[in-house]
């Protein structure tokens, strides 16, 4: 009665699989009254229907086999689909009938009853819990960029509105310099380094106060008020103080980050509870003994805290601040240039760039964050409800 | 409860004094050069100190402008100009205040909608919520011109562009704060609501929904703050002639610093207003809740 | 005791409940048999781990058995959950923050869609029953844990059930409070005559207030002893110091030592 040895289908995931089936059996027709009848296209339709049957009736004896069988019946009607939807057979073959749609729709439905399956599966294996963590969100994702595509080749969206992902993908392929060089310019140089002197400064002031209460009461309203305001304003100020190039992006990322990280590292100095304080002191340990074995330590998760959100302020500082002026070089310039030319597949392409660099930026402070307060109790139950 | 020691008020005036009088020294400072060409344009040799200092306290387009030439300069352009005037900072502050609570609105809203779709359907929370926690690693305000542009492009013109930045940048922390709230409430609270076998609509409206409004303002209040850059932001791209970003832009263009400065205060205080009004509406929900009494 | 044609409310036949956990099956529940009758007093009592706390929400279809049966009014326990026949008492008072006390104790009648006047006259009702007639617009914070605790009583009674569920409810008082509480307990179990199944682990409380005394035992939790007081109905604290109240304490006493016969860290 508690690990279920044939799917429990949800109203849901009943609701969709039959949708699914219907929109196949649709597409067919259509395909047929269209008399565009295509051994591929007849193909994609037969495997959905034959895995709405098979889901529902004979095979499956679990939740895996069960997503396993969605999965690979979509991607199989998908790619059919999608070659034909490749430019040049587009048009002869008129894939855009109704009864194409119908079969694009029933791989749509079929994909989210897979990723309907993967979700409601119970384990209590940490391995297969972690798999699946990734599993699902991938699912999702790349069936999202599917049907970005199928959605702007197929109903021939103009590319300054919206470009498919296959053309963003191939100016990024054919970019690569470019983009490296504007990565340079803006990450490795203004973010990177106005990051660590803000981070660094916010910090070391927090440490320069923590012995004056007065002060403490005095910057810490002011820090967080400072915090909500629109620093990236000083942009322009600081572009006429530091010139055109990184300098004068890093100084805005500097003025991003000193605020969060001073607020957030006073916050944490304060974490520690009287009676470990009472501890240290009848150990007669020293205040930098007390700082370093007590209050440091529980200061961690919120110096984490502002590091992790001190990385998509920096970015977004540098990638603003160039807005204001800077050398031909740069993702803000690139992204403020080719918006301007109407090349929007090339600022598609600069803003996955800024994606990539800022989650993996992000991911290397959560990593980090593991690393060093995996005592916490935060990140202990780290297995959300 | 005046209690001196414990009060913020002294502390938060003397530092507040400090920050401006050392504006005042690095006025002097960043203002020296200048200054010291023009007295050699005039071939002025013998300058007192009490005239240089002054001098470099009221140049033009000065490196940094001091405090008093700033407030001067938002006075003249707030209360002395008709709110009309393309050169009211009002007029410029209630454009780009418009599209921010527009998108805010507009953000808040999908931001409930989504966390409530997401809390109540397993697949979504697993598959669409690490996507939303992702993108906010993302600097999202990169895309700001990009959606200006393409959205003119397409004939859509006015608030509702910038209204659309201020919507995306404003709906990631609702959604996530409120995926927290709504699933906050503790296991024996839900526990009771399945003894009165409770439907799922009357959990949501009697435990889920109250006890996720302290949640629900603590990321309006971050959400407030982000949409108003948002539109600060979307009017940089050429072709916005009004809004504070608008201003900003342009100042930097003519070496406006006094404008640049102004903008820059008036949009600050327009932000604290907002977070302000925020937290004061947080903090009468809280009480309301009785959430502040533990 | 008077057993003549009194109808049973809770029957269990051989019940067991076995969690999955990482580190293999846990036992909470194993061959459990139980008969509770319509009026009794039933206490579970036992050592941290015996499946009290469990058994009880069994019984709620808070958790669901994995062998054996129960019947509740005659019906599965989920059943009589969604024919709403008993009242809940959690261990903390659970009450919302942001109701009132009379809006909390108003929260089921809402749910279970009484209408106001019906609602406004059991507020009044179950408040005077508790004690807290004047308290009914106060927050629950601004109240202490004893009256929070009896307006989560209030609320559980308030549905007019006839089977009352309570989990170690006075387990976060102290001493004082707890057996004030206990003496109203007793003389409100005594006016509206429900069936009460009640959690503890303090053996005073269990003899003082129970017709049964049900002794649990742990790993796997299970019954070791069912002991029926011969104390009379009625009592008031002055009963814990008779000869007949420490014979009964002293059998319990017994029972759970011999059900917790070895030793093991907790």
């Amino acid at each position: 009665m508690v690990n279920a040895a044939k799917p429990i289908f949800s109203r849901i995931e009943r609701i969709l699989i039959i949708a699914a089936g219907l929109s196949a059996v649709l597409g067919l027709t259509g395909l047929i009254v269209q008399g565009n009848l295509d051994g591929r296209l007849t193909v994609a339709g037969a495997v959905i229907v034959l895995s709405v049957y098979l889901g529902h009736q004979i095979i499956v004896k679990s939740r895996w086999s069960c997503g396993t069988l969605f999965t690979l019946a979509s991607l199989l009607a998908t790619v059919i689909l999608l070659e034909k939807l490749a430019p040049g057979s587009a048009k002869e073959t008129s894939p855009h009938g109704w009864g194409y749609w119908f079969l694009v729709i029933a791989a749509w439905l079929i994909a989210w009853a897979a990723v309907e399956q993967f979700a409601s599966i119970r384990t209590l294996s940490t391995a297969v819990q972690w798999f699946l963590r990734l599993l699902i969100p991938l699912l999702f994702g790349s069936w999202l960029l599917l049907g970005w595509e199928f959605v702007t080749r197929g109903l021939d969206v103009p590319q300054v509105l919206l470009p498919a992902p296959s053309v963003i993908a191939e100016r990024f392929g054919n970019s690569m310099p470019i983009l490296w060089a504007d990565f340079k310019q803006t990450f490795l140089k203004a973010v990177l380094i106005g990051y660590a002197i803000g981070c660094g400064a916010g910090f070391i002031v927090a440490i320069l106060i923590d012995r004056s209460p007065f002060l403490q009461r005095g910057l810490l309203p002011i820090g967080n008020l400072v915090s909500a305001l629109p620093i990236v304003g000083v942009a322009p100020i600081m572009v006429m103080w530091f010139g055109f190039d990184w300098p004068s992006k890093a100084a805005v990322v500097i003025v991003m980050t000193f605020f969060p990280m001073l607020v957030n590292t006073v916050a944490g100095l304060a974490a520690s509870n009287a009676m470990q304080r009472d501890l240290m002191k009848t150990y007669a340990a020293s205040y930098w003994q007390t700082l370093f074995k007590l209050r440091l330590p529980e200061a961690l998760p919120f110096i984490f805290n502002a590091l992790k959100i001190n990385s998509t302020l920096a970015l977004i500082g540098a990638i603003v601040a160039e807005f204001f002026g800077t050398p031909i070089v740069g993702m803000g310039f690139r992204i403020s240039t080719e918006v301007g030319r109407m090349n929007v597949d090339m600022v598609w392409a600069e803003i996955a760039v800024a994606a990539v660099a800022g989650s993996l930026f992000y991911g290397v402070l959560a990593l980090l964050e593991r690393l060093f307060t995996f005592w916490h109790p935060s990140m202990r139950n780290s297995g959300h409800a | 409860m005046i209690n001196v020691r414990d009060s913020k008020v002294l502390p938060v005036i003397l530092v507040v004094i400090a920050i401006i009088a050392f504006w005042y020294v690095m006025a002097v400072v960043m203002n020296t050069p200048w200054q010291n060409d023009v007295y050699e344009r005039e071939s002025r040799t013998d300058v007192a100190a009490v005239e240089f200092i002054q001098d470099t306290w009221s140049q033009e387009r000065p490196v940094l402008p001091s405090p008093h030439q700033v407030a001067t300069e938002v006075w003249n352009t707030t209360v002395k100009k008709k709110i009309t005037s393309k050169r009211s900072l009002i007029y410029h502050a209630k454009i780009t205040l418009s599209s921010s609570m527009l998108g805010f609105a507009m953000g808040t809203v999908l931001g409930i909608l989504l966390s409530v779709a997401i809390v109540y359907n397993q697949a979504l929370n697993k598959s669409l919520m690490p996507w939303i926690i992702a993108s906010q690693t993302i600097p999202v305000l990169a895309i700001a011109p990009m959606i200006i542009v393409v959205l003119n492009a397409i004939g859509v013109q006015g608030l509702l562009p910038k209204a659309f930045i201020s919507m995306y940048l404003s709906f990631f922390p609702v959604v996530v704060g409120m995926v927290k709230g709504l699933t906050s409430p503790e296991t024996h609270h839900l526990d009771l609501m399945r003894t009165y076998s409770a439907s799922g609509a009357q959990s949501f409206w009697k435990l889920r929904l109250p006890s996720s409004l302290p949640y629900l303002f603590t990321s309006m209040k971050v959400a407030v703050a982000i949409s108003l850059v948002g539109a600060i932001v979307a009017e940089l791209p050429a072709g916005a002639v009004a809004g504070l970003g608008a201003r900003l832009l342009a100042g930097s263009y003519y070496g406006q610093t006094i404008q640049i400065w102004s903008a820059l205060v008036v949009a600050s205080i327009l932000a604290a207003l907002l977070v302000t009004v925020i937290g004061l509406l947080g903090r009468w929900v809280n009480h309301r809740m009785g959430l502040n009494h533990g | 005791m008077n057993v003549n044609n009194r109808s049973s409310v809770i029957s269990v036949d051989n019940l067991s409940l076995t969690f999955e956990t990482r580190d293999g099956p846990v036992h909470a529940l194993s061959d459990i048999d139980l008969d509770v009758q319509d009026g009794d007093f039933v206490s579970l009592i036992g050592p941290s781990g015996c499946g009290k706390t469990t058994l009880l929400r069994v019984i709620a279809d808070l958790e669901q058995a994995t062998g054996g049966s129960m019947l509740v009014n005659g019906v599965t326990p989920a059943e009589a959950r969604i024919n709403r026949a008993y009242g809940y008492v959690f261990q903390a008072a659970s009450l919302y923050p942001w109701r009132t006390i009379a809006n909390n104790i108003a929260l089921p009648l809402e749910i279970m869609g009484v209408d106001s006047a019906t609602r406004k006259q059991r507020i009044e009702d179950n408040l005077a029953l508790v004690n807290l007639t004047d308290f009914g617009k106060k927050y629950p914070w601004q109240l202490s844990g004893g009256m929070q605790q009896r307006a989560s009583i209030a609320r559980a009674l308030a549905v007019e059930p006839d089977l009352l569920l309570m989990d170690e409810p006075f387990g976060a008082l102290d001493e004082i409070v707890r057996d004030h509480l206990n003496e109203q307990l007793l003389s409100l179990w005594a006016k509206t005559n429900k069936t009460v199944v009640f959690v503890t682990h303090s053996i005073p409380e269990a003899v003082y207030l129970s017709t049964h005394i049900v002794v649990m035992s742990p790993r796997p939790g299970r019954i070791h002893d069912v002991i029926v007081s011969d104390l009379p109905r009625e009592r008031s604290l002055d009963i814990r110091e008779t000869p007949e109240f420490l014979k009964l304490a002293n059998r319990v006493r017994d029972g759970l030592r011999a059900g917790h016969s070895y030793d093991e860290a907790v």
